[in-house]
């Protein structure tokens, strides 16, 4: 658990992060999101005391972050930053090896995690291990340099705009990638975006700060629902918001028992491809197949209807 | 045929194979060896028919002509360093020949010297060679190689005596105690120099990239010191150093003096100290701000982010600087012997009071051969250093 109590930043007089509380349960992804300048970026770094803080405390499950030097702090902590960061004179494993060695993992540890990592990012070990970042495509790259934050087997994993630079495919390949990993590893992620459909594709609980303050701190339902205030509203974006309701419901929970024509929908789709595919193909209600593989069930307009109302 | 019309057209012909052609033709013309009656009067120069018996001149004269030949028309990398390296070989042979040839017998004060002819022959093929690797673009370790392997038929010759009868063997033949003794201060003055530079330019330049407040201070001052001549920076030393070492105890003990060596190590130390010191802050200022931030964020304490990945990252710009004053301070070496210094300078200076043009080739070419030794080594290190642009290049 990391709560974060009554902290502020005050950089020349400007106070850039004011009297911000959190609190984040452990084993969750938590994304910060606000504008540039907002100081989501500068919280982020105070949780790892790559800033430090002017006032209140951060607490890592009990313990206050002041209390550990600096650089054992950011050792027990993982951090991924935009551009990767990869250390252009050492090879994809003496980068992934880099925390390992600092806290003093055997070589044959180190190497076997390294392995494990590359396995786990679909990047076959033989091949990558010895090669050089400038030899890696962009996705690659950030794929090394997330395993790289995971080496040491983090509880925290801070990701700083850790998509910001790929291209649109394969940014929501490595969304998806994350997710995976998180639940591979139970790790507890903070990620700050100015990228509001990321935060909705991964977050259990969304951030908006703006000008240094804490505007709303919820899951993306409650944000979308009950937005605290016209910013958070305008964030998440007015004409979106049916959509991000449908974004985040699965196909199975709106099922009914009943029949329908035309090809079947996966129960673990989300509603608004549903939705997306009933309304290409013209039909009111559509087949889904259940986990036997035979329809039983179908989902109706009707539901989805409900599902996306916001206010009578 | 269109294509073969296309070649011809276009001119097969290699435009620096002219010039070198042109070189070698002018050269085969010119005086291959000169002759004096002594080492100080005016020589008179022996074109290749007289300074070698005919055969061996017929020999040279076919083995240019073949050079000149694959200069102009062959553009591949090997075939250009094996006619250069040809023709260098049958030069270095045949001039020691010459001076055999031409030295009247039981003659001990007659000198014969490599002429006009010879020069712009070695610099033509020096240049067909320098071509030739350059279009191979041998990586670092192969390179070295052609080095040793220079260095190797170099020693060769001298040690077989073919050179014996040349005017600066001779001269090295007089003075072969001092020769070394020479070369070892030599050496010395300009490894030392530079070894106290790096240990004393890399920290401070690492200070200077930490502290923007005195940077300018230093870059300006270290600035300022290159501006001053050689000659007068060693004349400036004399008095503070004389008064050291009259009024510090212990100073004289360990060599410290107006004149002499002290003077001229402190020179070329000053001299070192702006490379040094401005390639040390470009190098690290060069590194990549994610690298930096990630080194930090993943918890490198100052000293591992500076020793593991800035240094790293700027060996290669510290390098440059090491090439630089390494062979800065092996030519500016020289002019310690005016301070009575030591080094090759000594041969220089005596050659040039004595009007001995072959004395101050003793003290010349060892400089020059040293200086371009260093370049050779030094450039190869570097790109061994420079992980990603020499892989890039591989492909």
């Amino acid at each position: 658990m990391i709560e974060i109590d009554g902290v502020s930043k005050i950089y020349d007089g400007k106070t850039v992060v004011d009297d911000v509380t959190l609190t984040i349960e452990p084993r969750t992804i938590t994304v910060i999101v606000g504008t540039s300048g907002s100081g989501k970026t500068t919280l982020l770094r105070m949780i790892n005391r790559l800033v430090e803080l002017d006032a209140g405390t951060i607490r890592l499950d009990g313990e206050d972050n002041r209390t550990i030097r600096g650089y054992e702090l950011r050792r027990r902590i993982g951090y991924a930053i935009q551009g990767h960061g990869l250390f252009p004179h050492q090879t994809v494993a003496e980068n992934i090896g880099v925390v390992p060695r600092l806290i003093g993992w055997g070589r044959k540890r180190t190497d076997d995690k390294v392995r494990e990592l590359l396995s786990l990012f679909q990047l076959p070990p033989e091949q990558f291990i010895s090669r050089y970042p400038h030899e890696l495509s962009g996705g690659e790259q950030q794929r090394v340099g997330v395993a790289r934050a995971l080496a040491a087997e983090p509880n925290v994993l801070l990701m700083d705009e850790p998509f910001g630079a790929l291209d649109p495919i394969i940014r929501s390949r490595a969304q998806d990638d994350l997710l995976a990993i998180q639940k591979h590893f139970s790790t507890t992620i903070i990620l700050v975006t100015h990228d509001m459909n990321e935060a909705f594709h991964l977050a259990d609980k969304i951030a908006v700060m703006d000008a240094g303050r804490l505007l709303q701190y919820g899951t993306p339902e409650e944000l979308v629902r009950n937005p605290a205030n016209g910013f958070v509203e305008a964030m998440i974006g007015v004409s979106e918001r049916p959509f991000r309701l449908l974004s985040m419901g699965r196909v199975a929970e709106v099922v009914e028992p009943g029949e329908a024509t035309g090809p079947a929908i996966d129960p673990g789709a989300s509603q608004q491809e549903a939705l997306a595919q009933m309304l290409w193909t013209g039909r009111r209600a559509a087949p889904v197949i259940s986990p036997e593989g035979q329809v039983a069930a179908r989902i109706t307009l009707e539901s989805i209807f409900k599902r996306a109302k916001g206010k009578s | 045929m269109p294509l073969s019309r296309d070649v011809f057209l276009k001119g097969h012909i290699d435009k620096l194979g002219v010039l070198i052609a042109i070189l070698a033709a002018y050269g085969a013309w010119s005086p291959f060896a000169s002759l004096r009656a002594n080492r100080i009067v005016q020589g008179e120069g022996f074109g290749l028919f007289s300074a070698l018996p005919a055969p061996m001149a017929w020999l040279l004269v076919a083995i240019i002509l073949m050079g000149s030949l694959v200069a102009l028309f062959r553009r591949e990398a090997s075939p250009r360093i094996l006619a250069a390296a040809t023709v260098l070989m049958a030069l270095a042979a045949l001039v020691g020949e010459a001076a055999a040839h031409l030295t009247p017998s039981e003659n001990n004060y007659a000198r014969v010297a490599p002429a006009t002819g010879f020069w712009l022959l070695l610099f033509a093929f020096s240049l067909l060679a320098a071509d030739g690797i350059s279009r191979m673009r041998p990586d670092p370790k192969l390179r070295l190689a052609y080095l040793i392997a220079t260095v190797g038929i170099l020693s060769l010759i001298i040690l077989s005596g073919a050179w014996t009868d040349l005017s600066v063997m001779k001269e090295y033949a007089a003075r072969d105690d001092v020769f070394w003794r020479e070369a070892s201060r030599h050496l010395a003055l300009a490894l030392g120099s530079l070894g106290a530079a790096a240990l004393i330019g890399i920290p401070l330049g690492v200070v200077c990239e930490r502290v923007p407040a005195i940077r300018a201070t230093v870059l300006t001052t270290l600035n300022l010191v290159q501006t001053i001549p050689s000659i007068a920076l060693f004349g400036i030393l004399i008095a503070p150093l004389g008064w050291l070492a009259i009024h510090v105890p212990g100073a004289y003990a360990i060599g410290i003096r107006g004149i002499g060596a002290a003077p001229a190590f402190v020179a070329l130390f000053l001299y070192s100290m702006l490379p040094m010191v401005a390639n040390t802050v470009a190098g690290l200022a060069a590194v990549p701000r994610e690298s930096r931030e990630a080194a930090r964020g993943l918890g490198m304490t100052s000293a591992q982010r500076l020793f593991q990945v800035e240094f790293p990252l700027a060996l290669p710009v510290i390098l440059t600087a090491i090439r630089i004053v390494l062979v800065q301070n092996i030519g500016l070496a020289t002019i310690a012997a005016l301070i009575g210094g030591g080094g090759f300078g000594t041969f220089v200076f005596q050659g040039l009071g004595q009007m001995a043009t072959d004395l101050v080739l003793l003290g010349a070419l060892p400089t020059v051969g040293l200086a371009f030794f260093s370049a050779v080594v030094l450039d190869a290190l570097i790109d061994m250093n420079s992980i990603v642009p020499a892989r890039k290049e591989a492909r």
